[in-house]
Order: structure tokens, then C-alpha cells, then sequence
């Protein structure tokens, strides 16, 4: 074990899968020469040179899009988007292209890449730079989705992304880089996809999240025990494909559920938890499902807006109260 | 370095009007470096958050265009958007005000830095995505063909843009139904860390512009007297020949990206270079040919500074004392 942040763990698979993998490169804007607008990639130019670190144009569906192709022919591009919020010029390149072309060619094509950035609001990055897309991503077939949390979880499963053989989108969040945690140095540690991860364990009430949430939800899950409120924090780690299994043991512990992310309420993924909760598990709810979520407007750039824009820990401490009134 | 092609009239021959067109273009520039510094003031102090990207250095290009526009004609930038606003004349509290993320601000604090809206000045946005005001741009030339009006659209963006495909559906769409749109690329040589020669297949930007049917060139942007000469010219062309233009302006700015780059130079460019461009401060080179006509003298120019410094200052208290928005205003303004 290391001591080391989610910055640094993202680095360290990186690293140990270029050095395992010739067919592995990194592209992306200002990856290289500028060390990466959140250092991820710092040190990384120097040390595999431009073949393999590439500095791209401004150029997102193009080099998306050219991953796209590099992949099917069994390259492993692993794409830095500066922030998913660019990932939007390549919707098209990743929901018509990346996500279609194993399904449409009969299996014959897969495309084994990784598309990884952060995503969710930042500090004050306003309307344009701000955004979660998770589901976005998760909405269409083709796609995994992972969320991770931890330096540990970051470094598992970045290591799973580069290994699977599909298109892999891989959010990491602007407000956890400097997060410190123990994470293993064996290059073989991976983290499975669809493995849920329980953060905290109690018996109140369920918090289901992924990402900065499990941050939200610890905390607010320290400000509950102090009033006797012990919750139990399901991290999902990959919202597709999804481990509900864990979900529904962990609801028939505490039958009642709360969700909490960054992203917008409406339509957002809180929506398809609450959903199958109530699908499968509805015998054991107490409580309706409760979402805990961004506020459905573009992200205000005035500070004071913003923080009424992102949950915070007393949303999440005041949505369990609520669920155990 | 490019040099100068229109040779600038020396200031010494010049009119009265003339004389204070010039000794204007030189107070628009100072105001915007003004501004700016405190702007950095500001985020140092944590009164400015997010993004911030200053346009130190750039002046001439923003100054040069904008005081050759008719009170028709639009305007749109990208996030690096500063200086169009208050070469168009809006007011630094306001502006200031929308850095802070204030009630009195432009966009009563919603947009801040990157997006700046000024309507009454003709400033119809600056953007944070890479490309995306230049589709804006050409379809604000598309109304004002669509109306057969006479006014025409600048549109400003970064050499990085040159690499988003919508520049080049746009570029083509504007081509192909000659829309009044001026295309103003103003390569700074670096899209953030990334340096012109590896991020571009042809460095010479107005000829990788020049295919879509419409008249491209380089100019000096450096030099505000021959900006605005240039633009002169172009701006005439446009508004009779109602077809676009595309302009790419040699500058060069002397701060990092973004104010949170406080390693500048940084890896990516050296002192040597910075140092070697700060010597053709726009606002040093104008000074000297004001000065050396005569057309204003040292201690009028001293002047000129104090009444600056004392407007902006007075944006800076007024932001500081402005209040935060309500929180009313979360949900409001999100559908018309
Ligand atoms: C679509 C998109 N991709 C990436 C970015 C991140 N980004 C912001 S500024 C910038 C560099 C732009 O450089 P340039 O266009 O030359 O303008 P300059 O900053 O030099 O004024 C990048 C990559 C963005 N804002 N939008
Ligand atoms: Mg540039």
C-alpha cells in the first residue's frame, strides 16, 4: 500500500499500462508539453515522448473519433478529455460511433477504448464547464460507465478500463484530485465493473452515490451519528453496468433510500434507482426514495448561486431525516 | 515576427479629430490593462473564482476593430472577452461587478468572466466552448443578411479555434451564402500550453482559411494603428461587398493562460520569447509615436493613467460592495 491522492492513482495505472502495453497511447489537449490542465498526465511527455502522449488540436470529434478507428484495428487509446463538459462535441462520435459498432457489426468490431476526464462542477467553472454527463452515457447501450471515488477505486478501476474490450467512459471529479487514500502498488490490483462498494456501513438508512457523493455522504453520514443516525453508504462505482444486488440488501437492512449526485434531478440518474427500488424492492421501503441532486439550471457562476446549485451535506443529512420521519 | 504592411500615418501631419482618435485608442488600451491588472488583484484575493483569462498584451486587436463599428454592427467573442466589452464601452462596474459573480453584474452575476452578454453595446457573448461563438457569430451575419441590413459581425476567437470542425462548417456556410461575417483569429501563437506548430497542420493560418471563397489576410497585431488600418479597410469591404472576411492578427499575450497558471512562463514557452514580445507592448509603441508627434505629452499622459486608475478602482469598490444575488435568482432566467 501507498499513500498517494486520486491525481497520483489515476497516473500510476497509466503508467504501469503503458509500460505493460506498447499498444496503449494517450491523447488529449495539453496532456503532454503542459503537463495536463489537472496534471494528471504530468511528467508522462518526458517520459514516452509524443508517440505516445499526444498533444491534440482542439479537435474533440476528431479525436474521438480517430480512437474510435485505432481501437477497432486493436490499438488502446485511452483519450483525456480536459473536461467532459468538451465531451459534448463528441457525442456523436461516442453514442452513434464507439457505442454502436460492436452491436452493428455482429460482434465483429470491438473497440476497446477509454475516454477519461472530469466531470461535475468544479469551483465556480459556471454554465459551460460544469457538467455532469454520467447519464447521459449510461442512457445509451454500448457504454460502461465508471465513477470512482477513492485514490484505491480510481487506480482499480482505470486498470479494468484499459483491460475491457469496449468503450469505456470514465469520470473522475474536479474536487477529489487532491483526495488521499491508501492504493495498492501491485500493477495485477483491478477493481471488477458492477461491483458495488459499501463505504460505510449502518442501519438507518441507504445512501446510494458514486464519485464526490461518497465524499458528501461521509460527512454527512458523521453529522448524523453524532445525533444516533447511523447510515450506510453504497458507493456504485460503475452505474453501467450496475450492481443493484447490493442496493437491495443494503435497503432490506434499512428500508429506506436516499440518492444523492451532482448532476441535475430532473431525469437524472437518481431517477433510475428510485425506480428499480421501487420495481424490486418495494416491499422492504419504510420511505419513498429520495433524491438528493443539483439544481435543475445551467451552474450559476456567482459563488453564493452556485452553492445552492450542488448538494451539500446538510442536503444529504436533512434528506435522511426526512426519510426516517 | 510579422511587420507592419499599412504603413501607419505618422501623427504628426494628423487633424485635431484625428489626434483624438488616437489619444482614444491609447486610453481604450490603457483601460483594458487597468482593468485587467486589477482583475488579477482580485483573484489573487479570492474575489474572482473560476476561470479567469486576461488579455494582456492583445489590446491592439480588440481596440484596432472595435473603433471602426457602426452602431449596427455586432460582436462576438470568445472567453478570453475583457477587452471587447470595454472597448464597446460597457461599464467596468458592471463588468467588474460579473467578476465577482455580483447582482449589478452584465449577467447580473451568472455568467462571469468567460461570459460576458452586453446587448446595449452589441456584445452578444463571450464563450467557453472552443468554436462555438463562431457559429454563433455567423448566424448573427445570417440575420443581417436575411434583413438586407448594412451591418456586419466581428467575430474574435483564439488559434485554437482553428481547429474545431465548426469552424469549417461555418466558414463554409458563410462562403456559400456570403454572409457580412469578420472572422478575426487572434494567434497568440499558444492555445493554453499547446504551441501553434503542434496543434496546427499549416502555421499560416489566413492561407488554411483562404479555400472557403471569401478574402483572408494577415495583419499586425501588435501595432494598434495598423490593426486599425486594416480593419478599416476590411470593414468597408464587408459592409459594401456583404461577403465574410477572415482576419489573423499576430499577437501575443504576456500572461499565462488563465490566472491560476502562476508559473509563467511555464513549460511550454520560454522567458527569452515572452520577454522578447514584451518589447512590442502595444501600448509602449503607441505611446512613443504619441508622444514623439506630440500629440500628448508625458504628463497629460500621467493624467490619463490617474483618471483610470480612478475608474477602475471605482469598479473594484463598487463590485466589492455590490450585493450577491438573491437566491431567488437560482431558478430564474433559465426559459424565457
Ligand atoms: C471545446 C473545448 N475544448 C477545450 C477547451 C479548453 N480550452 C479552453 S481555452 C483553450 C485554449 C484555446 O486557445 P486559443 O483558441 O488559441 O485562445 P487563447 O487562449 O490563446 O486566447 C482550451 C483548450 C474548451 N474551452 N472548449
Ligand atoms: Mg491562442
Amino acid at each position: 500500500m501507498a499513500q498517494m491522492n486520486y491525481r497520483d492513482a489515476i497516473r500510476l495505472a497509466l503508467i504501469e499500462e503503458l509500460d505493460r502495453d506498447e499498444r496503449v497511447f494517450l491523447i488529449g489537449e495539453d496532456i503532454g508539453r503542459y503537463q495536463g490542465t489537472f496534471r494528471v498526465t504530468e511528467g508522462l511527455f518526458d517520459k514516452y515522448g509524443p508517440t505516445r502522449v499526444i498533444d491534440a488540436p482542439i479537435s474533440e470529434p476528431g479525436f474521438v473519433s480517430m480512437a474510435v478507428g485505432a481501437a477497432m484495428e486493436g490499438l488502446k487509446p485511452v483519450v483525456e478529455m480536459m473536461t467532459w463538459s468538451f465531451g459534448i462535441l463528441a457525442m456523436d462520435q461516442i453514442v452513434n460511433h464507439a457505442a454502436k459498432i460492436y452491436y452493428k457489426s455482429g460482434g465483429a468490431c470491438p473497440v476497446p477504448m477509454v475516454i477519461r476526464g472530469p466531470a461535475g462542477p468544479g469551483k465556480q467553472l459556471a454554465a459551460q464547464h460544469s457538467h455532469s454527463l454520467e447519464t447521459w452515457f449510461a442512457h445509451s447501450p454500448g457504454l460502461k460507465v465508471v465513477l470512482p471515488s477513492t485514490p484505491a477505486d480510481a487506480k482499480g478501476l482505470l486498470k479494468t478500463a484499459i483491460h475491457d474490450n469496449n468503450p469505456i467512459i470514465f469520470m473522475e471529479h474536479p474536487q477529489i484530485y487532491g483526495v488521499k487514500g491508501d492504493v495498492p502498488e501491485d500493477p495485477n490490483f483491478k477493481i471488477p465493473f458492477g461491483v458495488a462498494d459499501v463505504k460505510r456501513e449502518g442501519n438507518h438508512a441507504t445512501i446510494v452515490t458514486y464519485s464526490r457523493g461518497v465524499h458528501l455522504s461521509l460527512e454527512a453520514a458523521k453529522q448524523l451519528a453524532e445525533e444516533g443516525i447511523e447510515v450506510e453508504i453504497v458507493d456504485l462505482r460503475t452505474i453501467a453496468p450496475i450492481d443493484m444486488e447490493t442496493v437491495f440488501r443494503s435497503v432490506a437492512k434499512t428500508h429506506r433510500a436516499i440518492v444523492v449526485h451532482d448532476d441535475w434531478r430532473f431525469a437524472g440518474f437518481g431517477a433510475e434507482i428510485a425506480a428499480q427500488v421501487q420495481e424490486y424492492a418495494f416491499d422492504e421501503l419504510d420511505a419513498p426514495v429520495l433524491r438528493v441532486a443539483g439544481a435543475d439550471v445551467p451552474m450559476p457562476y456567482s459563488r453564493v448561486l452556485e452553492k445552492l446549485a450542488v448538494p451539500t451535506e446538510q442536503d444529504i443529512a436533512a434528506a435522511v431525516k426526512r426519510a426516517l420521519a | 515576427m510579422l511587420k507592419t504592411k499599412v504603413k501607419p500615418k505618422t501623427a504628426s501631419k494628423t487633424t485635431s479629430k484625428e489626434k483624438a482618435e488616437l489619444i482614444e485608442l491609447y486610453r481604450q488600451m490603457l483601460l483594458i490593462r487597468r482593468f485587467e491588472e486589477q482583475c488579477n488583484v482580485a483573484y489573487r484575493q479570492a474575489k474572482i473564482g473560476g476561470y479567469l483569462h486576461l488579455y494582456i498584451g492583445q489590446e491592439a486587436v480588440a481596440v484596432g476593430f472595435i473603433s471602426q463599428l457602426q452602431k449596427q454592427d455586432r460582436v462576438v467573442g470568445h472567453y478570453r472577452d475583457h477587452g471587447y466589452v470595454l472597448a464597446l464601452g460597457s461599464d467596468p462596474k458592471a463588468v467588474m461587478a460579473e467578476l465577482l459573480g455580483k447582482e449589478t453584474g452584465l449577467c447580473k452575476g451568472k455568467g462571469g468572466s468567460m461570459h460576458l452578454y452586453d446587448r446595449d453595446k452589441n456584445f452578444l457573448g463571450g464563450y467557453g466552448i472552443i468554436g462555438g461563438m463562431i457559429g454563433i457569430a455567423t448566424g448573427v451575419a445570417f440575420k443581417q443578411r436575411y434583413m438586407q441590413e448594412d451591418g456586419v459581425t466581428l467575430c474574435f476567437f483564439g488559434d485554437g479555434s482553428m481547429n474545431a470542425g465548426l469552424l469549417h462548417e461555418c466558414f463554409n456556410m458563410a462562403g456559400l451564402w456570403d454572409l457580412p461575417v469578420i472572422y478575426i483569429v487572434e494567434n497568440n501563437k499558444y492555445a493554453m500550453g499547446t504551441a501553434l506548430e503542434h496543434h496546427s497542420s499549416e502555421t499560416n493560418l489566413a492561407k488554411r482559411a483562404s479555400v472557403y471563397g471569401f478574402p483572408s489576410k494577415q495583419i499586425d497585431g501588435m501595432d494598434v494603428l495598423s490593426v486599425r488600418a486594416e480593419a478599416r479597410e476590411v470593414i468597408k469591404h464587408v459592409r459594401e461587398k456583404r461577403e465574410p472576411y477572415f482576419v489573423e492578427a499576430i499577437t501575443y499575450r504576456f500572461v499565462g493562460h488563465g490566472a491560476a497558471d502562476i508559473t509563467d512562463p511555464g513549460s511550454y514557452r520560454t522567458k527569452e520569447e515572452l520577454e522578447e514580445w514584451k518589447e512590442r507592448d502595444p501600448l509602449e509603441s503607441l505611446k512613443a509615436i504619441l508622444v514623439g508627434d506630440g500629440v500628448i505629452s508625458e504628463s497629460e499622459l500621467q493624467t490619463m493613467d490617474d483618471e483610470i486608475k480612478a475608474i477602475v478602482k471605482e469598479a473594484a469598490r463598487f463590485a466589492d460592495e455590490s450585493a450577491d444575488p438573491p437566491p431567488d435568482a437560482l431558478f430564474e432566467d433559465v426559459l424565457a
